[in-house]
């Protein structure tokens, strides 16, 4: 056999080009490319076979509200039956898992803290009219407030301090603001009825804790009309969807709770056939959405809201993220702002820390939150834990899932050892007992305990609480979603859980790395060693 | 009297093998370690997928290269043999500094040397098919449950990392000990033009040095 030198290249080359192309073969599955997006929604069609503005019963110049709600119910004969069994109503959560009754009731926060003694305020949130104490009357169908969610006007506006109810006389609110408060023309909004919208449910969600964007982190007003890279689903030049599309009702029952959530959906699409809980990512986009089957492998352990709710509190108002009750009070600081014209200070509530555009912290969630509820034992000696996510790396159906991390300082009882109640919103005009008007802790937390049926030991402290609260809307344009640097990297978002689970490129064996690479360099220096013996014995030879 | 001998030592596909092996090899290498998270270079998708594919391409070759070892009988190169492993380190150690003849005579028939034969076994039926079974199992990770395989993700790839490091370690070695034929490049050129040029003295045994 006669062999050439130069025909070994020409063999080497057809190799590696048969080599390169199995690798671009094997190389096409894993391709990145366009994300598959969730079918879009129908578009928002007149479908009503009623015109509202017809309805004789509707023109009658209503003076309250809840003559309204009578109206209302002359035809939808079971509206406020279906209304009063949910949640939006009772204020009770009856948890299907334990004995243990929750809602806001009965459970205990760190921003206002508690609702009872504090009802008026609290309660303009209640969908009903007149829960201004503990009388309220929960089987009164005309206190059902319609109108609060089935608005289309943009008119109807519940009084912040008004029990649920709007004004009829114009109110300044707050008081001493100049901002005044008129009359809602309630027989036009009655005329006007319709289905709900963005704004309807956000005229409440979107201001928990007091105003907006306080509370969850992922809803403030901008949700009304956000740009898409704000939300992508509810912008108008995205998806333009509404709450109810995935919060859709069953009877009045609005499914989603923050009780008890859905941290992984096993079933998928829900057409053609639903697990009767629509309101998971899953239920429009699937169990197998990238296209990168790599990605996909990450959905068992992964909730989709990690990747793609990069931060929250994208929209255009700040989210609370720290409260300190404790220095409430000093009228001489008054209110207080920063450089970006948020509140710091407020002698009503204390001092206040803001966050945009805020990282979350990630913890294992399996959907089940275990909830503080009033009068509760808490050991100040540990981190005091409101609310926790439950989950961990060994349940199969938890997943890692974004939270906002809200801190705060608020009173409690060292001798009875449970969180107290304030009584903040006076009972009436004379009632100086409430923080809001005495300024004095003492009265306030004997009252508010009072009113609660809770002991009190007279003595008061101050002590540090956490709460978390689950990440779940303002999902980012897919492009926006995390990459996969984010948390595969050294100090990466999930270095928290570095040790729960193995993270390629963040996680690695405490000794493996610093032996490999100690053993590696001894390598090196003696390869260096024996070359230098080499060049000198050549030299001395 | 001395003369140089051409010999042809490694055939069209040898060569092939080799240079292919040692690209994605050292692809691989820059690929993983980022992967490891030892440093940034491509971003980690791209490090992953790369990783993968030239992954998939080594399995691809070591089957050609299997089948090649076997159907050429080529396999019996690396029968391990421990006698003069003694006089090869003692070389290595001090005889190469007295500028002593390399103790080991290559040719067409054995072409490595004990210690290569040894190194290069133990590379073929230890590093690499640990490499290649922890790596295409933390490809289908997610499936271990289904497949009732026991192990955690973490244990494979630290399996993985001490294998990438012995790898590295070898890299190392087995450069610079191309470094040690007759000249600095003899080597290296060998095994790009199939043959090396050893001196050969009619007069007396030895010559040249192995890789």
């Amino acid at each position: 056999m006669r062999l050439r030198r130069h025909t070994g290249f020409g063999w080497w080359l057809g190799g590696l080009v048969i080599l390169l192309g199995s690798i671009v073969w094997v190389g096409r599955g894993q391709a990145a490319s366009e994300p598959t997006a969730a079918p879009a929604p129908t578009e928002a069609v007149e479908v009503s076979t009623a015109d509202h503005t017809k309805f004789e019963i509707l023109k009658q110049p209503f003076q309250t509200a809840p003559e309204v709600t009578k109206a209302c119910l002359s035809c939808h004969t079971e509206a406020a039956k279906q209304v009063m069994a949910t949640t939006h109503w009772t204020w009770v959560y009856q948890d299907p898992d334990s004995a243990e009754t929750w809602g806001k009731r009965y459970v205990i926060n760190n921003f206002c803290v508690a609702v009872v003694s504090n009802w008026p305020r609290c309660t303009s949130c209640h969908v009903g009219y007149g829960w201004k104490d503990d009388s309220f009357d929960f089987t009164n169908e005309l206190a059902v407030d319609c109108l609060v969610c089935h608005d289309t006007t943009g008119q109807y506006k519940k009084f912040p301090a008004g029990a649920g109810h709007p004004v009829y006389e114009p109110k300044e609110f707050p008081p001493g603001s100049g901002n005044i408060w008129e009359p809602p023309d309630l027989s036009y909004i009655a005329q006007h009825v319709g289905p709900t919208s963005r704004r309807t449910c956000g005229a409440c969600h979107f201001y928990g804790g007091g105003g907006d964007g306080v509370k969850h982190g992922d809803m403030d007003s901008t949700l009304a009309e956000p740009p898409k890279d704000v939300d992508v689903h509810m912008s108008p030049d995205g998806a333009n969807m509404t709450c109810g599309d995935c919060h859709k009702p069953q009877v009045h029952a609005i499914p989603g709770s923050r009780y008890r959530m859905v941290a992984k959906d096993t079933h998928g699409k829900d057409l053609p056939k639903s697990d009767g809980f629509p309101t998971s990512c899953e239920s429009c986009h699937g169990l197998t959405p990238h296209d990168m089957p790599k990605i996909n492998d990450h959905v068992d352990r992964v909730a989709c809201q990690t990747c793609h709710i990069p931060t929250f509190a994208r929209g255009n108002k700040p989210t609370k993220l720290w409260w300190d009750w404790s220095v409430a009070g000093d009228k001489a600081r008054g209110i207080e702002k920063d450089e970006h014209g948020w509140e710091v200070y407020n002698f009503m509530k204390g001092e206040f820390r803001w966050g945009k555009d805020v990282v979350p912290v990630y913890r294992w969630f399996n959907g089940r939150m275990e909830v503080m509820t009033l009068g509760e034992p808490i050991d100040p000696e540990q981190p005091v834990y409101i609310n926790q996510p439950q989950g961990s790396p060994d349940d199969p159906n938890s997943r890692i899932y974004p939270f906002k991390e809200f801190r705060g300082k608020q009173g409690y009882d060292p001798v009875n050892r449970i969180l107290l109640v304030p009584h903040l919103f006076p009972f009436n005009p004379e009632d100086t007992t409430a923080f809001w008007k005495g300024f004095d802790w003492g009265p306030a937390f004997e009252v508010g305990m009072k009113t609660a049926g809770l002991p009190y030991s007279g003595q008061y402290d101050w002590i540090e609480t956490t709460m978390y609260w689950p990440i779940t809307h303002m999902v980012a344009p897919a492009e926006q979603a995390l990459s996969c640097q984010a948390c595969h990297t050294r100090q990466g978002r999930l270095a928290t859980l570095a040790d729960t689970v193995y993270i390629p490129a963040q996680s690695s064996h405490p000794w493996v790395d610093r032996i490999g690479w100690t053993l590696t360099g001894l390598t090196v220096l003696g390869v260096l060693v024996h070359a230098g013996l080499r060049l000198v014995s050549r030299r001395k030879s | 009297m001395k003369h140089v001998r051409r010999v042809y030592l490694y055939s069209r596909f040898e060569r092939f093998w080799h240079w292919t092996q040692a690209l994605l090899i050292l692809g691989l290498g820059v690929t993983g370690f980022e992967v490891h998270g030892t440093y940034t270079l491509l971003g980690f998708q791209r490090a992953y997928m790369w990783h993968v594919r030239l992954g998939w391409a080594l399995v691809a070759l070591i089957i050609f290269a299997a089948f090649w070892h076997f159907t050429t009988g080529q396999w019996k190169q690396y029968i391990p043999t421990f006698e003069r492993v003694g006089v090869m380190l003692r070389y290595y150690t001090q005889g190469m500094f007295r500028n002593e003849p390399h103790p080991y005579k290559k040719s067409e028939i054995s072409k490595l040397n004990p210690l290569q034969r040894l190194t290069y076994l133990g590379f073929k039926i230890l590093i690499a098919p640990i490499f290649v079974t922890t790596g295409l199992l933390m490809v289908y990770a997610d499936r271990w449950a289904e497949w009732g395989i026991p192990w955690s993700l973490r244990s494979v790839a630290t399996v993985h990392i001490i294998a990438a490091f012995l790898m590295l370690m070898f890299f190392i070695v087995h450069i610079y000990m191309t470094t040690t034929g007759r000249t600095i490049f003899a080597n290296i050129k060998a095994m790009l033009v199939g043959y090396e040029e050893i001196p050969w003295d009619t007069a007396e045994e030895g010559g040249q040095a192995g890789v």
